[in-house]
């Protein structure tokens, strides 16, 4: 299916994903803007995001500030603007990561069979078992504290869910003939893996990796916000939301509002343009 | 008296520091002193639980608030009237001529929550376990009796301590708060008993602990003082979340919190409450330090260090961050508005804390361009990740030094390793802070002795020159010399080495319902007994 | 089906062993030390003979495999251990915290459950109308709002609205219902809105699914009422995958509401856990993990005895 989007002619393909998905055509372009904004932050955010200034602290909304300011006097819009870049960044790179160390892991799994499978089936159970921000609070817990320890927490705590899916599909690629047949003429299990296996489990592939898209974005919220992600002042918008922003919830309630909507409508457009993904790439699943 | 009503003694202690705001912004001690009143149970907030229920071990405020009321000391710090020492199971004391024997009468009828009598045998066997810890057995303040040679109970009622060498603040130290009094028979049988159980002599009962919720207290019928304690009973909440404290008080389900607010949270809780609150402040005896590491590039060069500590506008970021932290006065080694403080004139002139920010900021960048330190190099600040107020202070420093052209970059971490790292000398540059419950440069400047010397002292430099300096102030009995040799050390220290340097001391901020009397404010958050206690209506 | 459901328990001990075994290695690789936390953190000095002592008091300083021996056979006598922080049997700590955490998922769960049916029918029902988009957006929105920012907002909201805020300290239901309500209906809320949304989806597709079914089709060709089959025929159908949803859902509210329980000075398993991370508390944090897993697996064997009862098909091998 995931072949197919990529075939010649793409153009009527796609016209005809957006005049299905006019919502997610909409979210789509909710994201470019973000990209945008973040590849072009510094010359888009109107202040330093780092810039302290103490004698605009708590400046509510209005034609200077446009989201007003925080604690300390740092410009909310460019902070969010700023934070875009850590929200992309750790979110796409832990889902990539997570999904596609779930997926070699998965279809290894598969295809290997017997011991190996049954003892990565056996732990990735129980790795399931555990609620994502649990996994991921001990996964901070052992790698430290940092952006890049924070992205292997995340991922890490992805890929147990991608090898549970991946492997189930690729479980039906490996009896196929064409798989059969590379074995046949001699083909490596490492070559076969990646040049024969995993190419035909792009479907349930993608369809996890933009379903973890969001779910990293608020992944990071949450462990940000209790102090175990992104180190202030590194503009993030979990940060944002944490300490001062609830601390001064009453005087400067924008300080909350505005992070909080900002992760919302980036999950949100992820996840609907996640949604039309999974109706277009794999039927089956279609309702 | 001791306990002496406060009204009176307020005024004579403002010299003492303590700044007395009420809410409306009027000082309220003109009124007439109200005659307290019995009954009433007290609720207040504890922001986090305590580790054990042993004093002699843990050196948290969460072992002060909730437990101490259990216990009695041998002599305390007046609650009116800091630093003033008082009787507490000691009735009166001497000091022999050469300050070397200390002899204290125990008050007689004392009796135990258990029903039985309190002799000097339970005093010995209390401050020998501080002192001199048996195996196994954690006492975290035995460094600082390190002058005592011997305790001995010659008479069921006399109790006789020992100094190897003479200590000014001998009295204040053994008036620590945390060196409750334990039964000897209990001590004899298990030495870590109280570390899971509670049985002293104090004002109140323990009733119950439940983890996470509360811990409870009732009012010791028996209890040696006439007429005290005035509350029936006190209920100690952990809430550790500001937001969620705030709104305790605003809605009455408690009536203080007695380490302190930040600003943000006084603020909120007076303009909710209005003049149903009363606010006390009072300079606190913490502060937050910077610690650069002296062994690591390019911070082995003296003019690095003193280009960061020039850099940080403490003058200006102490009327910022007064505004969203407790942090607030400027000072040096000494508590500023203690007995000890440097004078500001004198202040000013040590590197870094002038007011003149432009030239210091210029100073500091040539520094740097002489030690060949580039624009832009970049370095890390290791902090903790505890909001208040370490990660604001954090934040505040990164702002400083990049306005010098240093990158800094804030690596928070959880307590644990963070710890490790800067025992280790695994830093640039640290955000560390020290708390104490009494003014005293033994305490204070324990920690800038040489680091061999202060296991305290994550700097990791030698300069025998500053012990010796720490060692003279120490033994000096006069004030007045004592004070120029402090001031010496700390020249030394903050400026002409600069080794590590104060960004800022804490203000004690605690708003609390009118209903709550008898309680004053004081420089140390360890101080809180709740004897005095009294709730009017 | 005794047989099976006893098969079924049997082979809980070992998942649990296994469970246990890889949560002890994740936990020991943990960096830190709370003996340097316990007696270091505060500023005060402590003699490296005492950390020492303090370590062997609390048996850290044996081989890994010792300690893991220690526990395992513990367990085998369903003894968690004692926490390293506090010196109280860890399956106390646990349980002061398990009411509150209980409770809430509890009412959270019902939240989700009377959003979601009424809703997910509905849309199912409407397919491709308005009402289907709008549960749907409305859905999707609750997946992608962090509950903890919904719960920042309803107390704003609380406080502005009417000057009150949710008592911050946990009363017992068994003591004053009113008390303990008007804390937990607020998290309950904001925790419930966004466990809807999955439940909503599946119950939309379940119903969609059994929609297209012969019977169903069958019964509205008969004349039925809509409501009659709707929810006599086709709902009772569908209930199957939307009950697993809601259970495995159940077994992770238990312990992940990390951050919201944060939001509401709630003292339940998150934050329990949060402070026996922060404090390195190992046998604490085993414990807790081995808690949650071991609710997950519980849950995953009650849905699968409850499929094999309602569901003819599975054959009791």
């Amino acid at each position: 299916m995931w072949v197919a989007l990529s075939r010649p002619r793409p153009r009527g393909r796609l016209s005809r994903f957006a005049r299905r998905y006019p919502v997610a055509v909409a979210a789509a372009a909710f994201l470019a803007l973000l990209g945008v904004a973040a590849l072009f932050a510094p010359w888009i955010a109107p202040y330093d995001p780092l810039a302290n200034d103490y004698l605009s602290m708590f400046s509510p909304p209005g034609p200077k500030h446009w989201l007003g300011t925080d604690s300390f006097g740092r410009d909310i819009l460019s902070r969010l603007i700023f934070g875009s870049r850590t929200a992309l960044l750790v979110g796409l790179s832990s889902s990539v990561i997570g999904a596609t160390v779930g997926a070699v892991v998965g279809v290894a799994s598969a295809y290997f069979g017997g011991t190996v499978d049954l003892v990565i089936q056996r732990v990735t159970d129980i790795l399931v078992s555990f609620p994502l921000i649990v996994l991921a609070m001990a996964m901070v817990a052992i790698l430290g504290s940092g952006t890049a320890n924070l992205v292997a927490a995340i991922a890490l705590s992805f890929a147990p869910r991608a090898e549970l899916v991946v492997r189930s599909s690729a479980l039906q690629v490996r009896h196929t003939t064409y798989v059969e047949a590379a074995r046949a003429v001699g083909a490596g299990p490492w070559r076969i893996i990646l040049r024969h296996m995993l190419p035909n489990v792009m479907a349930p592939y993608l369809v996890m990796l933009t379903a973890f898209l969001g779910q990293a974005i608020l992944l990071e919220a949450s462990l940000s916000f209790l102090g175990l992600g992104v180190a202030e002042p590194t503009p993030a918008w979990g940060l944002m939301l944490s300490g001062a922003a609830v601390d001064f919830v009453q005087k400067a309630p924008w300080m909350a509002v505005f992070p909080g909507l900002a992760i919302t409508l980036t999950v949100l457009a992820f996840n609907v343009l996640g949604d039309a993904l999974r109706d277009a790439l794999d039927p089956k699943l279609r309702v | 008296m001791y306990a002496r009503p406060w009204a009176r003694t307020a005024g004579a202690f403002a010299l003492a520091l303590a700044v007395l705001v009420a809410a409306s912004g009027t000082v309220g001690n003109s009124a007439p002193a109200p005659q307290p009143r019995r009954g009433g149970s007290l609720n207040f907030i504890v922001s986090a639980e305590p580790p054990s229920f042993d004093g002699h071990r843990e050196t948290t405020f969460a072992v002060i608030h909730p437990i101490r009321p259990h216990y009695n000391l041998l002599v305390k710090f007046d609650p009116f009237n800091y630093p003033k020492v008082v009787p507490d199971l000691a009735e009166s004391w001497t000091v022999s001529e050469d300050g070397l024997t200390y002899t204290f009468r125990i008050r007689s009828g004392v009796r135990f929550h258990d029903g039985s009598l309190l002799t000097s045998r339970d005093v010995k066997a209390s401050l020998d376990k501080i002192i001199f810890p048996p195996q196994g057995v954690v006492s975290a303040r035995q460094a600082m009796y390190e002058m005592v040679e011997s305790v001995s109970a010659p008479s069921p009622n006399t109790v006789v301590i020992r100094l190897k060498w003479p200590s000014a603040t001998f009295l204040e130290k053994l008036a620590s708060p945390f060196n409750w009094i334990y039964k000897a028979d209990i001590l004899e049988r298990d030495p870590r008993w109280y570390e899971r159980n509670v049985m002293g002599t104090g004002p109140f009962r323990f009733k119950e602990y439940v983890r996470g919720s509360h811990w409870e207290g009732v009012r010791f019928e028996n209890y040696w003082k006439p007429g005290r304690p005035y509350l029936d009973g006190y209920r100690a909440l952990f809430i550790s979340s500001p937001a969620a404290q705030t709104a305790a008080i605003k809605f009455g389900q408690a009536l203080v919190e007695f380490r302190g607010f930040a600003p943000a949270q006084r603020d909120e809780v007076v303009q909710f409450l209005g003049d149903r609150v009363t606010v006390q402040e009072s300079g606190w005896l913490c502060n937050l330090l910077v610690v650069p590491n002296n062994q690591r590039k390019p911070f082995d060069d003296f003019r690095v260090r003193r280009a960061l500590t020039l850099a940080i506008d403490r003058w200006g970021g102490s009327r910022a961050l007064s505004q969203i932290t407790f942090m607030g006065p400027v000072g040096g080694v000494m508590r500023p508005g203690g007995p000890f403080a440097t004078p500001e004139a004198e202040l000013t002139k040590l590197a870094g804390f002038g007011r003149d920010m432009e030239a210091a900021r210029q100073e500091a960048r040539r520094l740097l361009r002489e030690a060949g330190v580039p624009e832009g190099f970049e370095f890390t600040v290791k902090n903790r990740n505890v909001p208040m107020p370490y990660i604001p202070g954090g934040v505040f420093l990164v702002d400083q030094w990049r306005q010098i052209g240093l990158n800094a970059r804030h690596v928070i971490q959880e307590t644990g390793p963070y710890l490790a790292d800067l025992r280790a000398g695994n830093f640039d540059v640290g955000v560390d802070f020290t708390c104490d419950f009494f003014d005293d440069p033994d305490v204070q400047l324990a920690k800038f002795v040489s680091s061999d010397r202060s296991p305290l002292n994550y700097a990791r430099y030698t300069d025998r020159l500053l012990d010796g300096l720490y060692r003279q102030q120490s033994r000096e009995r006069n004030l007045q010399r004592r004070l120029q040799v402090v001031r010496q050390f700390e020249r030394r220290v903050l400026s002409d080495r600069a080794y590590q340097f104060h960004l800022l001391w804490w203000q004690r901020i605690v708003p609390h319902w009118k209903r709550l009397q008898g309680y004053k404010v004081s420089p140390s958050h360890y101080l809180e007994d709740l004897e005095e206690v009294w709730l009017s209506e | 089906m005794l047989r099976y459901v006893l098969a079924r328990l049997v082979l809980v001990v070992p998942t649990l062993w296994a469970v246990a075994t890889l949560i002890f290695l994740l936990v020991r690789v943990i960096p830190g030390d709370i003996v340097e936390l316990r007696l270091v953190s505060g500023g005060s000095y402590v003699t490296p003979e005492v950390i020492q002592q303090e370590r062997g008091r609390l048996g850290l300083d044996k081989p890994l495999w010792a300690q893991y021996a220690d526990w395992i056979v513990g367990l085998a006598r369903l003894d968690l251990g004692t926490s390293m922080w506090t010196g109280a049997p860890v399956s106390k700590e646990i349980a002061l915290r398990l009411e509150l955490s209980l409770q809430l998922a509890v009412m959270a769960t019902v939240v989700a459950v009377s959003l979601a049916l009424p809703l997910g029918v509905w849309a199912a029902v409407r397919r491709g109308t308005w009402a289907d988009h709008l549960v749907q957006v409305f859905s999707v929105a609750g997946l992608a709002t962090p509950s903890f920012w919904l719960g920042i907002l309803l107390l704003l909201f609380l406080l502005y609205a009417f000057r009150w805020l949710p008592p911050m300290t946990f009363t017992p239901l068994w003591v004053n219902p009113v008390a303990n309500l008007s804390q937990l209906v607020w998290p309950a809320l904001a925790v419930g809105y966004r466990y809807s949304a999955v439940a909503t989806r599946m119950t939309r597709s379940a119903m969609l699914e059994v929609l297209r079914e012969d019977y169903v089709r069958t019964a509205w060709a008969k004349g039925l009422a809509e409501r009659a089959v709707v929810l006599r025929h086709a709902l009772r159908n569908a209930l199957l995958p939307v009950v697993t949803v809601i259970g495995l859902e159940f077994a992770f509210l238990i312990g992940g509401l990390v951050v919201t329980e944060q939001v509401f000075n709630l003292n339940g398993i998150g934050k329990l856990f949060v402070d026996a991370i922060s404090r390195r508390d190992y046998t604490l944090i085993q414990g807790l993990m081995l808690l949650v897993a071991s609710a997950y697996v519980l849950v995953n064997v009650l849905l699968d005895l409850l499929y094999a009862r309602l569901d003819p098909r599975i054959r009791y091998a």
